[in-house]
């Protein structure tokens, strides 16, 4: 009897030898989502980053998620049992798990985190942004060629910088084509509720635009502009699917090639926490094919592209306008990075009253 | 043909004992043979789910964070359930207790002291009372149906809570994000042992659920509760107004929610955001009948509802799969447990008969 308890425990602890030992040999790479990894919007293009991650780096490393985390309190307890399961670097994909990620990153000063459009930072924590505002300016400039009336509805989803400069950008890529081109904004209150989201559309398709825009994850309002023929622009993923005849273009989250970058300095102990903010030039967003629009109006979004990559264009630059009338930007001058990340004011040209 | 459940003339005391657990094996058979179809070493799948998160400290830990709200809230509904009160907004009145225990960290913010928290606690058992207050005095005095009303304050609550995080409370410091200043240290429920962050809400419930139970079996008041909701005109013969149990209970379990708000809001988040439940109003109404309404019964249903969340995350970790099978077998589990449940009461009988007989007795 002693002799088999003594064979059965050798034998769990060869097993759990091994088990260890194989994790050791490949790097844990965590991703924690907020919504599920097929929502067709914000989280799956963070997933796609992960595979391209899995197929560039696969050999040295294996990765692990966790979808539909709510933000908060539950969102800590995620991020802790990602780092507690052996995970060396942690991605937190959603702007709300930014305190969440704080927390645990002091708590657990070996692992590396990195959290997607936050503002605070730790020696082991980095902050991942993209400039999505440079899509929007080109959908801004495509919405005013295409648009008859001259307003563009806005689904727009909290009053938060990020999504007040992303409106500001489509506002100004607009009214450098048509200088008295308005939009119109619906806040949705969300992320990500399909529900939501198509009655937004419905409003401000009643209201009377006819070009949509979407700054919220599903693909409801490009069905809705769908059904009622009106032209609209993809959010986060590449949303032709949905309106193969109404997609004129999408903002493509690419974050697969930040993922490999980062992993790639993380197995090289050469990591350092940073504030990282790329552009259209370094691949981190990128537009999808521009579709069902004229030759003319195609020719001119991608030239417009061509001028944000190379750095020529810069989409905030003056003479811009405040909402009330007052000088924001002087003529030639470009706004600094640090009014962008705290941007709390509309520019002229759009028609709606920010939360304040 | 119809299906009928027909109410078992005496319940069999030792199926009672054994449901629960007749409940967890069918469980494990169901649940053992998704995985399998899914690929999955349904082994390593339970294992996951029931044991791995009880085998490590800071995981029991947030086993009591999570149960903490769940059983605070679930002790008070079963007061009113017993009493034949149908209290369905919890939510509401947990997030009006978070809010008005806030009020002292987030507008009297640079008054520090020790009497912070105990005055945080009492204003959100107040806030929660009051705001159970509303479909109390509906019910009581213009006889309006409670399910609605207490729901429908659900959504007040809410956007009431949406409103104040955007506008008047919010972070003047907080770059425009939605939500309020953070706590001062003095604010936060301080954690109940040093070895994890599990705070003091989990002590409360504890508290609460023995109070509550002691109530409701060594006192008169305890029974003054079962008979009203059993029979109201039993209940008036003993001179027992159900006119002051429905003040009693609703105000009890809006008091005990609105702690469950506050304890949340100053353990866990320490701050006030757009969104602070993740539904444990609601969810607490599950564990209330999970409980079979007894104080101790909840306990035991909270953590076991505790310890579904935690080990669904743990079996997403471990086996790498989505998050969808973990709902399914969440959703296997309580159906089962209330099913078993209710067939301990009801049998189920088939009625079969003639459609062209029926037919012609007319409509019935």
């Amino acid at each position: 009897m002693k002799k088999l308890l003594f064979a059965l425990a050798t034998t769990a602890a060869v097993i759990g030898f091994s088990a260890g030992a194989y994790a050791a040999d490949k790097a844990k790479v965590c991703f924690v989502y907020v919504g599920s990894k097929t929502d067709g919007g914000w989280t799956q293009a963070h997933d796609i980053g992960r595979l391209e991650l899995e197929k560039a780096l696969g050999d040295k490393i294996e990765t692990q998620f966790l979808e539909s985390v709510p933000e908060g309190p539950d969102a800590e307890r995620a991020i802790e049992r990602l780092a507690r399961s052996g995970c060396g670097l942690i991605y937190t994909t959603s702007f709300g798990f930014m305190d969440a990620t704080v927390k645990v990153a002091a708590k657990f000063p070996d692992v590396k985190f990195e959290h997607a459009t936050g503002y605070k930072t730790a020696p082991n924590l980095a902050t991942y942004n993209s400039r999505f505002y440079e899509g929007r300016y080109i959908q801004g400039q495509i919405a005013a060629k295409i648009s008859q009336k001259g307003v563009a509805g806005y689904i727009a989803s909290f009053p938060i910088p990020e999504v007040v400069m992303g409106i500001n950008a489509f506002v100004t890529g607009a009214r450098s084509i048509n200088p008295d081109f308005k939009i119109k904004v619906v806040w949705a209150n969300t992320w990500f509720d399909p529900g939501k989201e198509a009655d937004a559309a419905k409003a401000l398709i009643d209201q009377g635009v006819d070009v949509l825009t979407q700054h919220t994850d599903t693909t409801a309002p490009m069905q809705v502009a769908a059904e009622r023929g009106i032209k609209a622009f993809g959010q986060a993923s590449d949303m032709i699917k949905a309106g193969p005849e109404t997609q004129l273009t999408a903002i493509v989250d690419t974050w697969g090639a930040y993922y490999i970058k980062r992993t790639q300095l993380f197995l090289d102990g050469k990591w350092e926490t940073q504030s990282s903010w790329d552009g259209l030039k370094d691949g981190i967003l990128s537009m999808a094919p521009y579709t069902n629009m004229p030759d003319d109006v195609k020719a001119m979004a991608e030239e417009t592209q061509k001028k944000i990559e190379s750095g020529e264009l810069k989409p905030f630059t003056g003479p811009l306008k405040k909402q009330d009338g007052s000088e924001w930007l002087a003529a030639g001058a470009s706004s600094d990075d640090g009014t962008l990340l705290g941007m709390n004011f509309y520019v002229e040209g759009v028609d709606d009253k920010l939360p304040q | 043909m119809r299906i009928e459940l027909e109410r078992r003339p005496d319940v069999s005391k030792l199926f009672s004992i054994l449901s629960p657990f007749i409940a967890l094996g069918l469980t494990l058979i169901f649940g053992g043979i998704m995985f399998m179809m899914l690929g999955k070493d349904p082994i390593a799948a339970l294992y996951s789910f029931f044991i791995e998160p009880l085998t490590e400290v800071w995981s029991l830990h947030e086993l009591a964070i999570k149960a903490a709200p769940l059983i605070l809230i679930a002790v008070g509904l079963s007061v009113c359930y017993r009493s034949n009160n149908w209290n369905i907004g919890a939510e509401g009145q947990f997030i009006m207790g978070a809010i008005a225990g806030s009020i002292l960290p987030v507008v009297f913010y640079e008054w520090q002291s020790p009497l912070v928290l105990p005055l945080m606690m009492l204003l959100g058992m107040l806030g929660g009372a009051l705001f159970a207050g509303i479909p109390a005095f509906l019910k009581a005095h213009l006889n309006t149906n409670e399910i609605l009303t207490s729901l429908m304050l659900v959504y007040v609550a809410q956007l009431f809570l949406d409103w104040l995080v955007r506008g008047p409370w919010r972070n003047p410091g907080g770059m425009n994000f939605p939500e309020t200043r953070t706590f001062d240290a003095t604010a936060i429920l301080p954690e109940m042992i040093a070895s994890g962050r599990a705070h003091w809400g989990f002590g409360f419930a504890i508290i609460a659920a023995i109070l509550v139970w002691f109530m409701m079996r060594y006192t008169l008041k305890g029974f003054e509760i079962t008979v009203l909701g059993q029979s109201q005109r039993a209940g008036r013969f003993a001179g027992f107004s159900s006119r002051k149990m429905i003040w009693f209970s609703m105000l009890l379990s809006g008091a005990l929610a609105g702690l469950a708000g506050i304890a949340e809001v100053s353990g866990a988040i320490q701050q006030l955001r757009p969104v602070i439940s993740p539904g444990y109003g609601f969810t607490a109404i599950i564990v209330a009948f999970l409980g079979r309404l007894n104080p101790l019964g909840i306990v035991v249903a909270g953590l076991v509802l505790a310890l579904t969340y935690l080990g669904g995350e743990a079996v997403q970790v471990s086996l790498q799969i989505s998050d969808k099978p973990i709902r399914v077998f969440q959703g296997l589990l309580l159906f089962f447990v209330l099913s078993c449940d209710t067939l301990i009461h009801y049998k189920i009988r088939m009625m079969w008969y003639d459609l062209s007989e029926t037919a012609g007795k007319g409509i019935r």
